[in-house]
């Protein structure tokens, strides 16, 4: 399929391309059996630009958007998700001051991760607060000067590899979700720390984990937009990055799909390749197919959401929900139509299906996102607009 | 310091067809690259840069297309590419080659350290280095795996050599010829890649370059390929079969009988 990128993005795609076959294919398997987070990787996507691609030039970004994220985060994914999301969640860390911060934090903050010196990181879950965010219950109290954030945040993707956290916290407890706070943490604050590293299924390469506040004061300019506004930014975050998502799984599923169809060109069943069988041909018909839709649909809401519009919850949720059942679905039937050696270590598709598990359950269920689709559905009555 | 590194493109492929008239590569339609070997070149030219400061340029000799191994060492961070194209400058041997590299090196002006990939992919002699060196009349220290220092008009590198390696002294400017085991090159930038894309890449003539045409091409060339021919197949290999034990044992005769046991 043609999608008329820029010259600009036909280099972002392939120098992607060029670092996910060089330099990420060679160590993925050991990364992922040693959950080893990957910073010679991290440290080559730096080195290549990729941290400056959804950055404003003023900042020493490139001054592209969600699109060019994207192309970044398919083609590295096509090869190991598990460095794709560490490379997407500094973005994900970053866009609220991007987008709300003032000039000073922009100015403060915004080189170093754009030149990947340093990894950011988005903090909202807490154990008790996944689906439910509304119910987060660390708390940022004013104190003079500044807030002393305390609690406990759960499964945060790059906790202790970034330098940069953004942290959701009630400032104001009387208030439910509109007494939250978006806030800069920098690694070595006093009061914040790391709790236990997950082991996961899948993504393993990945860094998750707790982060804790104990009495960590942050001086009054660390917080962005203005206090009570944290849900409403994080929603708006959320909108935002879920493309990202969609992205995601959108190469995990290029990538089984192109595992599978190796394979089956040379493994002979029956006197021909399984590839020449026409049950198999349904299965990879079928996979090419949801895997174009798939990307149509993320690239035009990349596009979509860089030109501008205000309102796209439905478009991004909808991006993530059907590419993250669609790879679910590809990397299952990538795995059975290699048979045996689809299961096997030896071979990259079960990681891939491991991986793909994660893209229905983060940056919002597929579940509640489908519920979001309905209330957007809804209120223009189910019409096109 | 002035660095300059020469680089040759390459077909990317090992099944090159070979022009039966004049008995050199056909290279039309067939991806080109930077020669790999020149890809370690290019990078230490810009580690030394990094540590020293200065400027690294880039100089390869070529048909017309070959500007687009110069763009992309610019896209790994080289300062400037420049390419020494011209009809009288084909099928020239690897003496005529540096000939009219030593002509732009000489055009260029001081240069510091002239670094050349060990050998290349296609012609495979290793000879551009040391032959460059002798008509500049400057040192030459080929097959370097590090260089540890440069410093007041001294250089001190390490040389591979079969058991090990030898520490070398030399004055600059010098010629280096360097081995993969010298570093790791560094892929593009995409801020590289931009600057590649609109930078102006000089192509100098015989004319600019003020050589005489038959000095060069196949007119200059000291060596000429009268013949190629293809290596026979003389023998093959074999397959023991049956039993592991009875494989091991006629393994052990075989290997005695050829005299490589006792």
């Amino acid at each position: 399929m043609e999608y008329f990128l820029t010259e600009q993005q036909k280099m972002i795609k392939s120098l992607a391309r060029k670092i996910a076959e060089e330099k990420i294919l060679p160590v993925r398997a050991r990364l992922d059996e040693a959950e080893e987070f990957p910073w010679d990787i991290m440290k080559a996507l730096a080195e290549a630009d990729l941290f400056r691609v959804f950055v404003p030039e003023q900042y020493e970004g490139l001054g592209g958007g969600i699109f060019e994220l994207c192309l970044v985060v398919e083609e590295i994914s096509r090869v190991c998700s598990a460095i794709a999301v560490s490379y997407a969640a500094s973005a994900l860390g970053t866009f609220i001051l991007m987008d709300y911060g003032t000039e000073e934090q922009k100015k403060k903050y915004l080189p170093d991760t754009a030149s990947g010196k340093k990894l950011a990181a988005f903090a909202l879950t807490e154990p008790q607060a996944g689906s439910d965010a509304a119910a987060i219950k660390t708390t940022a109290d004013k104190v003079p000067g500044g807030y002393v954030i305390n609690g406990t945040k759960q499964f945060i993707t790059n906790g202790g590899e970034a330098e940069l956290y953004t942290v959701i916290a009630l400032t104001d407890k009387t208030k439910g979700p509109r007494g939250a706070s978006a806030l800069l943490v920098e690694k070595g604050t006093p009061g914040f720390s790391f709790g236990r590293k997950e082991h996961k299924m899948g993504i393993r390469a990945s860094s998750t984990r707790e982060l804790i506040f104990k009495d960590c004061f942050v001086p009054e300019e660390n917080l962005i937009g203005r206090a009570g506004m944290g849900f409403l930014l994080t929603m708006k975050l959320l909108d935002r990055s879920r493309p990202g998502i969609g992205a995601q799984a959108l190469g995990i599923a290029q990538g089984a799909m192109e595992a599978a169809v190796d394979y089956t060109e040379r493994r002979i069943q029956f006197g021909k390749p399984l590839i020449a069988q026409p049950v198999v041909q349904d299965i990879i018909g079928n996979m090419a197919a949801q895997i174009e839709a798939a990307r149509a649909l993320i690239y035009a809401t990349a596009r979509m959401i860089d030109s501008g519009v205000k309102n796209y919850t439905e478009q991004s949720a909808i991006c993530k929900v059907f590419a993250s059942d669609m790879a679910m679905q590809v990397t299952t039937d990538a795995v059975q139509i290699c048979g045996g050696a689809g299961y096997m270590r030896d071979y990259p598709l079960e990681k891939m299906m491991r991986d793909a598990k994660i893209t229905q359950i983060y940056e919002g269920s597929n579940q509640v996102l489908r519920n979001a689709i309905a209330i957007e559905v809804r209120k223009r009555k189910g019409r096109t607009v | 310091m002035n660095i300059i590194v020469c680089i040759k493109q390459v077909p990317g492929t090992t099944e090159v067809k070979i022009d039966p008239q004049k008995n050199t590569l056909i290279r039309e339609g067939i991806k080109n690259i930077i020669n790999p070997l020149d890809t370690y070149a290019l990078e230490e030219g810009l580690k030394l840069k990094e540590r020293y400061g200065g400027k690294v340029t880039a100089l390869s000799m070529g048909p017309p297309q070959a500007v687009e191994a110069l763009r992309e060492a610019i896209s790994m961070g080289i300062d400037e590419g420049i390419l020494l194209s011209d009809a009288a400058l084909a099928g020239s041997d690897t003496w005529a080659t540096a000939y009219a590299l030593a002509a732009a090196i000489k055009k260029l002006g001081q240069a510091d350290l002239i670094i050349c990939g060990r050998q290349t992919t296609d012609g495979d002699t290793g000879q551009v280095g040391p032959e460059l060196a002798e008509i500049l009349k400057l040192p030459i220290v080929t097959y370097v795996s590090k260089v540890e220092e440069i410093a007041s008009g001294r250089m001190r590198v390490q040389r591979l050599i079969e058991e090990g390696h030898e520490t070398i002294e030399s004055p600059v400017p010098a010629v280096i010829t360097v081995v993969k085991e010298i570093n790791v090159p560094r892929l593009p930038s995409l801020r590289g890649m931009m600057k590649a894309k609109g930078a102006t890449i000089p192509i100098w003539t015989i004319k600019e370059l003020g050589i005489d045409p038959g000095m060069v091409g196949l007119a200059g060339s000291a060596t000429k390929v009268v013949k190629l021919s293809y290596p026979q197949r003389t023998s093959q290999g074999e397959l023991l079969k049956g039993e592991l034990a009875s494989q091991v044992e006629t393994l052990l005769a075989r290997l005695r009988d050829a005299g490589l046991l006792k």
